[in-house]
């Protein structure tokens, strides 16, 4: 951030006794940040606005003495530095922005106090219920009165008594004893999903959030406010009780519900996806991301899943029904029908099975309505990373039309279909019944049911992969837990098809791929899979700026730039 | 370092005859049939067990028949050989714990892996996994010896409470004015 701006622009503060050049309005919280010193804080949360009401941030802060008449800094003649005038009382760190020669303390005595006091009355109506409480494990307010709070409480009167267990919406339940008031979800659903539903009523410490008479919080980003509740008081319904923060391992991964390419990560334990919570990355979401994305994970465990390889609906060996399918390939009239949800490497060997048997490929168009936030018009994931790889020339068509003229002229008798549903896709069941499908797919649908060869794949949180976003920013994703037994790794059954065909051998894996890929595909000539960096990296997109993409504006997405 | 050389005794007439060995070892014998008796007719008699003793580890239920556990899982996760296994439930519906929310669906300890170290009762905060005095496992297969969320239960019985915890909260919420359900 800094990086991008002129020394001019920045401006020096002192923080315990530490100078640090930060741009001029810079609140102290994420200055003091940058330095390694942590002001703890509940209601201040980087992407909404400030509004100080949790007080915990409090620190000391002086300015350089002005003499009266001169207006010049007044020099401490032991020191030789400007004197600096403290001011009296403490200042909450999240309102005070950086502006020249600001001081701050944030470890004297004085802050100290202040931070236990906080802590000891933020305690006084909490039940302390962490043994049944979800945020436990990840709760601020536990972290907090652990690291700044006095230890043991001096109250010993009734505390008082909230409604506990009130459903927000469908997808968020508020345990108001819990709620330390701080605003954060009231922020998020005012500014950020522009669906103003909450407030908080009642006064002193009746006050307890609650909807607006009618409305319920159900708007498709709701989850967030559990992300930045900072304790336990929203909590997601999906999640509630299923499992305990402590015990899952999370795997950084990226959403594949739209083109936006939502940074996610993926919360499992010993091979179960309990949760997919959103990872900041500044370009592309912030610190949010939808509800619909996070309930991806089920898909993983659905009963459609396909578990076993098959050859005209009978189980058969995995080898058994790659060697039908290369079978299948070999005597000629073969399409590709790719797939816009395919990682790139999938592509790029989509392409190579493409070329190998001179066989035309599509993609499946899914274009939906996007929200203008983090759902674009473009339900395919990597689009772009189909055209980056040179498998597809131009955006996909609605339906697949041309393929179906095809079929019906009698020049196709084979269609691969890599996880794409051929019905939904515009093709008939006159069509159907003129071709043989090979079908490489996670879940079962009509195309799997009709198809002669099927081979079971995985789910975006059982490989490893890269997606390229609308804003053809490639960013990659790793496994989060092991696949079906029966069910092989996509770039396994892709590279096994291409030696069938002919096509020479390719590595099967995907740091050994993106060798390959780095030769041969232009725009990702210095990039391997494990230098890319977490928040992803911006090709160059000169080559695609007239292609009619369908996606409209978004967070950190202007297609008109 | 020089080796000295010791010369064994020749033994005597008597200890030849191994005579007085025989006589002094069945007098020891006899002066026991006379003492204390040290030895218990197990498994028919059992020991009296010290109070303190971590026996196997067993799930209580408060002095009221409400289940204590609610499936925090620090003892899964301070459990060293990792022999306890939770799956957390809510509590639904309007009944007498449903103040409390939450309870293990399933709780499995498997007492091929307890090692007995006793952390997990040491860690409970709600005071309701306890090592009492079973000290005898024994089972004809592995799966006899995970003793599921009903075993535990049967196992540790009913304990004295003192905090009446939930009790307390529940009696709280109905006297104040603002709780509504």
């Amino acid at each position: 951030m800094s990086s991008a701006l002129k020394p001019a622009d920045l401006i020096t503060v002192t923080i315990d006794g530490r100078e640090i050049a930060v741009p001029k309005g810079t609140n102290m919280i994420e200055a003091a940040q940058v330095l390694g010193i942590e002001i703890p804080h509940f209601c201040y949360h980087s992407k909404l606005s400030v509004v100080g009401n949790c007080r915990m941030c409090l620190v000391e802060m002086g300015l350089p003495a002005l003499d009266p008449a001169t207006k010049q800094p007044v020099m401490d003649p032991a020191t030789g530095k400007p004197k600096i005038n403290w001011v009296a009382k403490p200042t909450i760190a999240c309102f005070t922005n950086a502006s020249p020669g600001l001081h701050i303390r944030t470890g004297t005595p004085l802050v100290r106090e202040c931070r236990e006091g906080v802590m000891e009355f933020l305690l006084v109506n909490h039940p302390l219920d962490c043994p049944i409480c979800d945020q436990a494990g990840e709760c601020k307010l536990q972290e907090q009165a652990t690291g700044y709070g006095r230890g043991y409480s001096r109250y010993i009167e009734q505390k008082n008594v909230k409604p506990k267990r009130t459903l927000l919406g469908p997808r968020v339940m508020l345990d108001d004893e819990r709620c330390i008031l701080c605003s954060r979800c009231i922020r998020f659903s005012k500014e950020i999903a522009r669906d103003d539903v909450l407030g908080f009523i009642d006064r002193g410490s009746h006050s307890t959030l609650a909807c607006y008479p009618g409305r319920k919080l159900e708007n498709n980003y709701s989850v967030n406010t559990v992300d930045i509740c900072p304790v336990g008081a929203l909590t997601s319904t999906d999640f509630r009780f299923k499992m305990r923060v402590w015990f899952l391992k999370t795997t950084p991964s990226i959403c594949p519900e739209s083109s936006v390419g939502v940074n996610t990560e993926v919360w499992s334990r010993e091979g179960v996806v309990y949760r997919i919570t959103p990872r900041r990355n500044d370009e592309v979401n912030d610190t949010w991301m939808a509800d619909s994305g996070r309930l991806l994970y089920k898909q993983v465990t659905a009963d459609h899943r396909l578990r076993e390889p098959s050859v005209d609906g009978t189980t058969v060996a995995g080898a058994e029904a790659l060697a039908q399918a290369g079978a299948l390939l070999k005597a000629g009239g073969v399409a590709i029908v790719g797939s816009g949800r395919s990682s790139v490497e999938e592509q790029f060997l989509t392409r190579k099975l493409a070329d190998a048997i001179a066989a035309p490929a599509w993609l499946v168009s899914r274009v939906g309505q996007g929200d203008g936030l983090l759902i674009s018009a473009d339900r395919n994931p990597n689009v772009r990373g189909a055209l980056v790889t040179g498998l597809i020339k131009t955006v996909p068509e609605a339906e697949l039309t041309e393929l179906a003229a095809q079929i019906a002229a009698g020049k196709i008798k084979t269609v691969v279909s890599i996880g794409e549903d051929l019905t939904a896709a515009g093709l008939g069941e006159a069509q159907l019944n003129r071709i043989a499908i090979v079908y490489l797919g996670t879940h079962a649908n009509a195309t799997s049911a009709g198809a002669k060869v099927v081979l079971p794949t995985l789910t975006v949180f059982e490989k490893a992969g890269t997606f390229i976003n609308q804003q053809f920013r490639l960013q990659r994703f790793a496994p989060a837990v092991p696949g079906p037994q029966g069910a092989a790794d996509d770039l396994v059954i892709l590279a096994g098809l291409v030696e069938a065909a002919g096509g020479g051998a390719l590595a099967s894996d995907i740091d050994g791929l993106w060798t390959t890929l780095a030769s041969e595909i232009k725009p990702l000539a210095t990039v391997t899979y494990q230098n890319l960096p977490a928040t992803g990296l911006l090709l160059d997109a000169s080559d695609f700026s007239d292609l009619p993409f369908p996606e409209d504006e978004t967070l950190h997405f202007n297609p008109k730039q | 370092m020089s080796v000295i050389q010791v010369q064994r005794k020749p033994l005597t007439f008597a200890e030849r005859t191994y005579l007085p060995q025989v006589f002094g070892g069945l007098m020891i014998t006899l002066r026991h049939f006379f003492g204390r008796r040290v030895t218990l007719e197990y498994p028919e008699q059992r020991p009296e067990i010290a109070p303190g003793y971590r026996g196997v580890p067993t799930l209580v239920k408060d002095p009221n028949g409400r289940e204590k556990c609610v499936s925090c899982q620090l003892c899964e996760f301070v459990c060293p050989p990792k022999a306890i296994r939770i799956t957390p439930g809510e509590i639904s519906g309007d009944g007498p714990s449903a103040h409390v929310e939450k309870a293990p669906r399933e709780f499995e300890i498997n007492m091929l892996r307890c090692i007995y170290c006793g952390l997990c009762q040491e860690v409970c905060p709600e005071e309701a996994i306890f090592l009492q005095n079973v000290y005898s496992v024994s089972g004809y297969s592995r799966d006899e010896l995970v003793n599921d969320k009903e075993k535990l239960y049967q196992l540790g019985g009913t304990l004295p409470d003192r905090h009446f915890k939930w009790d307390k909260k529940q009696a709280a919420a109905s006297a104040s004015p603002i709780a509504h359900p």
